[in-house]
């Protein structure tokens, strides 16, 4: 028996759209090997999603594999092409989920919601296994404590939405574990999860794997998990394999020139930026800029932020950082009066010294504060009207507080488009015309124009693609030397926060359970959240693995 | 996302392509959207000079062609000696008594011919009102002796030419019914959307009793209300007034979930931040988003509305002779017997047919082509 489950020869998948032939996949190979983890990454775009879709032949119309091989070594030595299957037919069918298994990003979407989480994995093991209806719950209830997921005798007939995201995507695992596959293929499974369920997830995959001896092709984005997990990297660019190898030599002696880009970009943001460690030490006590007291915000019965208190110094940049659902991006509005808080007062230090309370501001006065407050969105495609042009978007503000108008509007939005370092020439151009970060740009310049002090950027990186982060993140903090702001930076990536921030406020279910400067929150968190939090975060460094040992937080 | 759309066309001018740009180039894809647009194009210039489509006066009556058959054209005059030219002609028909049933009946005079010249002289006729002229598209070369391309009805009245006398008031029907409506669905519903909390609480309300209401029965009510003495034009507005009545409350709701799924929309958002305000948003902001949807609902609406009053006055209840519309026409057709002797009578039902397919296919078009961004 050989050691490998599945070996892939020139792949080529291709989409046959109207504007002309789309290569998602271009002639890709590589192989599996049983009990080894193959990552492969890519930003978006680059066709890692296709090349494991095609191997099960599940590519979304009117994609089609026009060419190569894909054989699957079976335990008893015979071999099949993949490639050679009619993706309708019974052989196919008898693969999928049996020998190959497959997992998603979106857990709740992949699992139906009108059928308990016991039916739909019996379902597995009665077409593929051929059990009876009694033997199949049994092993359905083994299965899912196998996964860790507690009570499995009445987790059985549970209904999805019943289940949070870390617990869905382990009834995925499952699913997927029933047949005791010999190749795992996990497209994303951790994407829309906290850091620290995935770390569990990730956790349980590696366990199960070291105990089933299945290989695994694990499809990411993210370099930390890579370095984390990989024994193997295929690293894919525009549906080409850029560069594979072992992990340890993608990370530390990478050959081609894209892979060194991808690897020094996630490195950048592992320290401090360079443009923070050239400024001079903050003179120690101004007065704050912003002074958030006992802020309280409810939807209804839930307790999105409560009682909140932080300070944000003039020219400085306050990282807000917590998992989704902690209250982060409620907090950043209310500071914006998108949202109406409770309870609790915002004093704002204006220009001349004078105090206001953003919490009581109406009217005109509200109107005026939001001209020095601005904020800056996570979505750089949601938050541009896609029927106005970028001189219209970023003009916007100018004219409607009757700033400038006319040919002196002209001018001054090219001279905010320099800024952010767009050609004034696009002024004409719709958002569609531009990509993700320069959209984001689009999104800066529009919060800039006013001149105001405070800026409020709510995961203003997160959409983008991590060679694109450090990038926005180096403007802004080049926008914030040379115009004096100050930023309130909300994010739940602590390697931005870190790049980017010189103080770090920690919220974890509403509530602010640490505060200090980053430094110290970063290497010697207090609060056992903290720890947990940060122990659970990928590193990009497979020499420095670390999330099997982290630290578990039971609040 | 957009690079579809973009297509052959060059990037530089897509990246500087609005909104209507963009679906227009969307649009031109659909080849049944775009067969279905020049109709309907064709179909609202008819509407607009009917006279200048049409052949004899819609309304002269003529007790010696009364049930006179369609008549065939011939493209190709050929002379006696052999040489032809192009020149489109008819062969007149007269009437001969049959010797065994002494039944009246028409027959082809393959003796004679009438010419058949574009731009030729007719009956005087109105355009839009503005002036008076009697040019038509065509007309019989010999003045007495009057053309009927698709026959006559029971009083000897030119189908083809009442054909396109009605598509005025038939297609102006759905044009006028659905403005209407539309004026009303888009203010209760932006109000209902926008507002939210009590006023969205009794719109909708209305809207539900509204839409409960069984239309057929309640159009038959309204229109039976009408006096039968009123004169034609009061008619005709009463009548698109009973048929908008009912057809808001269905743009109203689309408008209304528009509006609430464009409230939270980042930009929106961003918008109200940048200081803009509550008008600037919604005409400047939020109304140019769903436009596109709202004239793809409009143009599916308009065939209902046209089939309404189809409806409406084949049943004798909408509009009245002597005003010609495609449901009055069709009441021509009513009766077996007149279907039996003249089936051509039915021809009105086929421009109501080729009309509503006609605006299906152009809704149906736009309606893909609306959101150009969320592909």
């Amino acid at each position: 028996m050989t050691d490998t489950v599945l070996e892939v020869r020139n792949l080529a998948t291709q989409f046959a759209t109207r504007t002309g032939l789309v290569r998602a996949v271009d002639g890709v190979s590589f192989s599996v090997q049983r009990g080894k983890t193959l990552c492969v990454v890519g930003e978006s775009g680059s066709g890692k999603s296709v090349t494991a879709r095609s191997i099960l032949q599940i590519v979304d119309a009117p994609g089609r594999i026009v060419a190569g091989e894909m054989i699957l070594h079976r335990p008893d030595g015979s071999t099949v092409d993949l490639a050679q299957l009619h993706p309708r037919s019974r052989e196919i069918r008898a693969v999928r989920g049996r020998e190959i298994a497959m997992i998603f990003q979106e857990p709740m979407s992949s699992l139906s919601p009108v059928h308990t989480v016991g039916e739909q994995i019996i379902e597995v093991l009665r077409l593929h296994l051929g059990m009876d209806k009694l033997a199949a719950r049994k092993r359905t209830i083994e299965l899912l404590n196998h996964v860790e997921i507690p009570r499995a005798e009445t987790a059985i007939d549970r209904y999805t939405f019943e289940f949070s995201g870390g617990m869905r995507q382990r009834v995925m695992i499952a699913m997927a574990l029933a047949c005791n596959p010999s190749l795992l293929i996990a497209d994303e499974p951790t994407t829309a999860l906290d850091v620290t369920t995935q770390a569990e997830v990730l956790d349980l995959i590696k366990r199960l794997q070291a105990e089933h001896g299945m290989g695994v092709m694990f499809i990411t984005h993210d370099m930390g998990v890579v370095a984390e997990i990989a024994d193997d990297v295929l690293v894919m660019y525009h549906g080409k394999v850029a560069e594979q190898g072992p992990v340890d030599a993608i990370f530390h002696a990478p050959q081609d020139d894209y892979t060194r880009m991808l690897i020094s970009s996630v490195v950048k943001l592992e320290q401090k930026a360079d443009i923070r460690l050239a400024r001079p030490p903050a003179p120690g006590a101004a007065q704050p800029l912003l002074e958030v007291r006992n802020l309280t915000m409810r939807f209804g019965p839930l307790t999105a932020v409560d009682d909140v208190s932080l300070i944000v110094r003039p020219g400085e940049t306050l990282g807000i950082v917590g998992e989704s659902g902690s209250g982060k991006t409620t907090m950043g509005r209310c500071l914006l009066r998108v949202y109406q808080p409770d309870a609790g007062a915002m004093a704002y230090r204006r220009a001349d010294g004078s105090v206001v309370d953003l919490a009581e501001a109406s009217g005109d006065s509200l109107k005026r504060l939001r001209r020095e407050i601005r904020m800056i969105f996570q979505d750089p495609v949601g938050s541009l009207n896609p029927r106005m042009t970028v001189a219209q978007v970023i003009g916007e503000p100018l004219l409607v507080n009757g700033i400038a108008k006319g040919r002196d509007l002209d001018d001054r939005v090219a001279g905010l488009m320099r800024q952010v370092g767009l050609n004034p020439d696009w002024r004409e151009r719709y958002p569609h015309a531009f990509s993700g970060g320069q959209r984001q740009r689009i999104g800066i310049a529009r919060a800039i124009s006013l001149n105001p002090r405070l800026i409020v950027a709510d995961e203003a990186t997160s959409a983008l693609d991590v060679s694109l982060r450090a990038q926005m993140l180096d403007l802004m903090m080049q926008l914030q030397d040379e115009l004096g702001l100050s930023y309130v930076f909300i994010s739940h990536d602590i390697g931005v926060i870190r790049y980017m921030c010189d103080r770090v406020a920690v919220m974890y279910r509403g509530r602010v359970v640490e505060t200090g400067s980053t430094d110290q929150v970063c290497d010697a968190p207090s609060h056992d959240y903290t720890k947990a939090l940060l122990s659970a975060i990928p590193r990009p460094d497979p020499r420095h693995r670390r999330i099997h040992t982290r630290f578990r937080y039971a609040g | 996302m957009t690079d579809l759309v973009a297509g052959s066309i060059d990037a530089k001018r897509v990246a500087v392509a609005s909104q209507w740009q963009l679906m227009w180039w969307a649009f031109r894809r659909h080849h049944l959207a775009m067969l279905g647009l020049v109709v309907v194009v064709i179909l609202y210039v008819i509407a607009a000079v009917p006279g200048f489509f049409a052949i004899n006066d819609p309304s002269r009556q003529n007790a010696r062609a009364a049930f006179h058959p369609p008549q065939q054209v011939h493209w190709i005059d050929t002379a006696e000696d052999g040489s032809w030219r192009f020149s489109p002609y008819l062969h007149p028909y007269r009437l001969v008594r049959n010797p065994q049933t002494l039944a009246a009946e028409y027959q082809e005079d393959r003796t004679r011919k009438v010419g058949l010249t574009l731009f030729g002289r007719g009956y005087t006729y109105s355009v839009l009102g503005l002036f008076e002229t009697d040019i038509h598209l065509f007309a019989s070369s010999d003045p007495r002796q009057p053309l009927y391309l698709l026959g006559a009805d029971r009083l000897g009245r030119c189908v083809w030419s009442r054909i396109m006398q009605g598509a005025q008031i038939s297609l102006s029907v759905g044009l006028v019914g659905v403005i209407l409506s539309l004026s009303i669905g888009v203010v209760l519903g932006g109000v209902s959307g926008y507002y939210g909390g009590k006023a969205d609480f009794v719109i909708q309300r209305v809207i539900e009793f509204i839409l409960s209401l069984p239309t057929i029965p309640i159009w038959l009510a309204l229109a039976a209300a009408l006096p039968q003495d009123w004169p034609a034009v009061t008619q005709y507005f009463m009548i698109t007034l009973i048929l908008s009545l009912t057809g808001w409350a269905q743009l109203a709701r689309v408008v209304r979930g528009r509006f609430l799924s464009l409230r939270t929309e980042e930009f929106v958002t961003a918008a109200r931040l940048d200081g803009a305000s509550e008008a600037r948003i919604i005409f400047r902001h939020m109304l140019p988003s769903f436009m596109s949807h709202i004239i793809a609902s409009i143009t599916l609406a308009i065939p209902a509305m046209i089939l309404a009053e189809t409806s409406l006055s084949f049943l004798g209840l909408g509009l009245q002779p002597p005003t010609i519309s495609w449901g009055v026409l069709l009441r021509e057709a009513q009766n077996i017997r007149s279907i039996a002797t003249a089936p051509w009578l039915f021809a009105p039902g086929v421009a109501v047919v080729v009309a509503v397919m006609a605006l299906n296919f152009l809704g149906d078009g736009l309606r893909d082509a609306a959101d150009p961004y969320n592909k």
